[in-house]
């Protein structure tokens, strides 16, 4: 018994991103003909060459048809997966265990979401019949009860939380504004974030991801085979998943400034690739900053401040793209909106890039670390899904 | 001896100024407030809050027999209302649970039946009063629920107000109606209604006190209810009784609550009333009620907690005339671009309602509703 990993088993050997936003003009058949175009570019591979693929996405298809059909597949196995805000993740984690196992040679990871396709704000689910008990509550109401809940605990002030929120913010928005491929591609001034109009509780407009479309996709082989795609194969050092008891609602300890099952997933993660301080060992971390005082609550969660300090780090720009740990250098949920299944390979994305050292020079962070972190997060506060990975530009001694 | 063994009201948190319709409509000024259920409350939930509270003054082991919903305004038609409070008050599946609901005479007929029952019963009276915006419904009305279980009394559940008397008179007149799906209803002219009533409280009062071995001046407590406001006020005026005895209608802080309100003053009475003190309810509704109850030496031990008087303390009255008007549904405003809140299904509301039987209700936290006791450990 026991979570063993498959650190430096298998590799991303390509990539592929689209541009996120409102794509009023692509189906979504044209956004994963996008991404999967660009990872097999990257790799150098035909479609014909992956022996099997996974596709993450909560509602923008059902079944593997939903990427055979547009590829026009040769009779290959597809597996559709949704684990809520993680699908993109889980497409990933499973096609590498796949690697793994020996099953296949070479696999692709595919996340897509076509959100603006709904009509509607915000995401929407469409539950499984129900008893009418279940709470009703929309995403940024559950996350917004994280901030009173902080600053209660470690006696912050409501003006300072709105600073530290608001900050967070700003800090993506303007990590975003050097990427292409952000939603929403300009700074943010503190003053228009901080007076945006309520949503939430004490969220703005501008503490809320955006509502976008998107796809993103990664070529995966084993490890020792990565050199015959790419001088730069990126390796995979853990792959965590955790899904908690879904009892924090009811449960009166539970207290609204934690996801246990954020930190579960990273102390998993941090085992797998024996990371023992992830504040001093990674280059970046790419995390679901869905709502900004999720990103305050990560940032603790995650073993990046000690409890109780992550606002003050965040207020010392800590975790800036110059800071000692860049969080969200290509602009986070916050820049890119959050198309469901595509998230987790849009944060993979730039970790190929940042460590690749193939980011834009404006945002290529420049230190000698090889490792990326990305998060992914699926539910609400008490009751979520959590995903950590973490991948490496190096093999490990 | 047969009579209340227990009590509870709820009134909802919110409250209407009645300046604020007349600012809003230009209409002359009301004075005090109405009490208003929410945009999430019902006449079945605000009966539940009720239920709770008398359940609560309710003797471990003492389970009713049966209960009785009574409203004007109930949430479902042709399915039956009281057995959502059934089971959110965790009631056994023997007690039986029956409507009376469409008009507000069923609220002292619940009460009635209860009284009448071999074994304690649960009358749960509950109604949400609404009318054309700038009405006198709107504007005299009231949201609130009242819960009583009657019976004959044991040595576990003590009789808090013994019945001592009752009568009873019915007419068939036209002075309130409302056709089914209307919004409002439709009120005769102020001035038949009163004449209409006068003689019934007067024949119904004069009995019940004959049955009593009482004068009117014997009462302690008198409540005279009904919707039609003139005709209390007639029946008030001629019922001989000291105007000390004369108990406050609420109409200042909560407003009528129709089918509720004859439980509510009721309730309101018990709150604290002394040992002995004689009551009489006289309810005015297509026709005229009145049941005569005296206080027993162990109402004092057994009184509601929250009482109406904490109910009342407890809200806030600054709702806006907009507000009220968007929950009522008066208002047709642009909702959210939200998808509509998904309707419970039938089969896994009848699942996970079964709690004992079946394994769905076993690792349950004992502090969580029973409703979601069941649905997370499904």
């Amino acid at each position: 018994m026991g979570s063993h990993g498959i650190r430096d088993r298998v590799a991303i050997v390509g990539m592929g991103c689209t541009p996120f936003g409102e794509h009023w003009d692509k189906s979504v058949d044209d956004l994963v003909i996008d991404s999967t175009t660009e990872a097999l570019a990257s790799a150098g591979v035909a479609v014909d060459d992956v022996d099997a693929f996974w596709l993450g996405t909560m509602g923008s298809g059902v079944s593997g048809l939903t990427l055979s059909r547009p590829l026009h597949l040769d009779y290959k196995p597809v597996s559709r997966l949704e684990n809520m805000c993680a699908t993109g993740s889980e497409a990933f984690r499973n096609a590498c265990y796949a690697v793994a196992s020996g099953a296949y040679d070479t696999v692709m990871a595919v996340g897509v979401e076509k959100l603006k396709d709904s009509g509607f704000s915000g995401l929407t689910m469409s539950p499984p019949p129900g008893d009418g008990t279940a709470v009703e509550l929309t995403a940024p109401a559950m996350f917004s009860l994280l901030a009173p809940a902080y600053r209660e605990k470690y006696g912050v002030d409501e003006q300072e939380m709105k600073d530290v929120l608001t900050r967070i913010a700003w800090k993506n928005h303007k990590n975003g504004a050097l990427n292409p491929r952000a939603q929403f591609k300009r700074e943010v001034s503190k003053e228009v974030i901080c007076n945006s109009p309520l949503i939430a509780g004490q969220l703005g407009i501008f503490d809320c991801s955006g509502v976008s479309d998107g796809s993103a996709a990664a070529m995966i082989v084993r490890a020792e085979d990565a050199h015959e795609y790419t001088d730069k194969p990126i390796y995979v050092k853990a792959l965590s998943f955790v899904a908690g008891p879904a009892n924090g609602p009811i449960d009166p300890e539970y207290d609204y400034t934690s996801f246990e099952e954020v930190v579960r997933s990273s102390q998993d993660a941090y085992a797998q690739a024996g990371i023992e301080d992830p504040r001093a060992e990674l280059a970046l971390a790419e995390v679901h900053d869905c709502f900004t005082p999720t990103e305050l609550v990560l940032m603790e969660d995650l073993g990046f401040a000690e409890r109780g300090t992550a606002w003050k780090e965040v207020l010392a720009g800590t975790f800036d793209l110059d800071g000692e740990l860049a969080v969200n250098p290509d602009g986070g949920l916050k820049s890119f909106g959050h198309p469901i299944g595509a998230s987790g390979l849009r944060m993979l994305f730039e970790c190929w890039l940042q460590l690749r050292h193939e980011a834009p020079a404006e945002r290529q962070i420049t230190n000698d670390k090889k490792l990326g972190l990305t998060h992914n997060l699926g539910g609400a506060p008490g009751e979520c899904v959590s995903f950590v990975s973490v991948v490496g530009a190096e093999p490990s001694d | 001896m047969s009579g209340v063994l227990s009590y509870g009201t709820y009134v909802p948190y919110y409250r209407l100024q009645r300046s604020a319709i007349a600012a809003a409509l230009g209409t002359p000024s009301g004075k005090g407030s109405r009490a208003v259920a929410s945009s999430d409350e019902d006449t079945t939930t605000m009966a539940v809050e009720a239920g709770r509270v008398a359940m609560r003054g309710l003797a471990d082991g003492v389970a009713p027999g049966a209960v009785y919903f009574a409203t004007a305004d109930p949430a479902y038609l042709d399915k039956t209302n009281a057995t959502a409070i059934h089971v959110a008050l965790a009631l056994p599946d023997d007690t039986a649970a029956y409507d009376m609901v469409g008009s507000v005479r069923s609220g002292v007929g619940a009460l009635r039946a209860a009284l009448d029952a071999k074994q304690p019963t649960l009358a749960v009276l509950s109604d949400l009063r609404t009318g054309l915006a700038g009405g006198n419904d709107e504007r005299d009305g009231g949201d609130a629920a009242a819960a009583i279980v009657c019976g004959p009394g044991s040595d576990e559940a003590p009789v808090l107000a013994e019945l001592v008397a009752s009568a009873s008179v019915t007419a068939e007149f036209m002075d309130r109606w409302r056709v089914p799906g209307a919004r409002s209803s439709t009120v005769w002219e102020e001035r038949f209604g009163g004449h209409a009533y006068a003689p019934l409280a007067e024949q119904a009062l004069t009995d019940a006190l004959k049955a009593a071995d009482t004068t009117p001046d014997g009462l302690d407590h008198l409540i005279v209810t009904g919707p039609q406001a003139r005709g209390v006020r007639a029946a008030l005026a001629k019922s001989g009784a000291r105007p000390e005895a004369v108990v406050d209608d609420l109409s200042a802080t909560v407003g009528n609550t129709g089918t509720a309100h004859p439980g509510l003053l009721l309730s309101s009475v018990l709150d604290a009333a002394e040992p002995g003190a004689l009551i009489a309810l006289v309810v005015l509704a297509d026709g005229a009620d009145v049941l005569v109850f005296r206080a027993t030496d162990a109402l004092a031990q057994h009184r509601a907690s929250p009482s109406v008087a904490q109910w009342i303390a407890s809200g806030r009255d600054d709702l806006d005339y907009q507000r009220f008007l968007t929950w009522r549904e008066s208002l047709v405003r642009e909702g959210p671009r939200r998808p509509d809140p998904v309707s419970p299904a039938g089969p896994p509301r009848c699942v996970e309602s079964s709690g004992s039987s079946g394994s769905s209700g076993a690792a349950a936290p004992s502090a969580a509703p029973a409703t979601c006791r069941r649905h997370v450990s499904a």
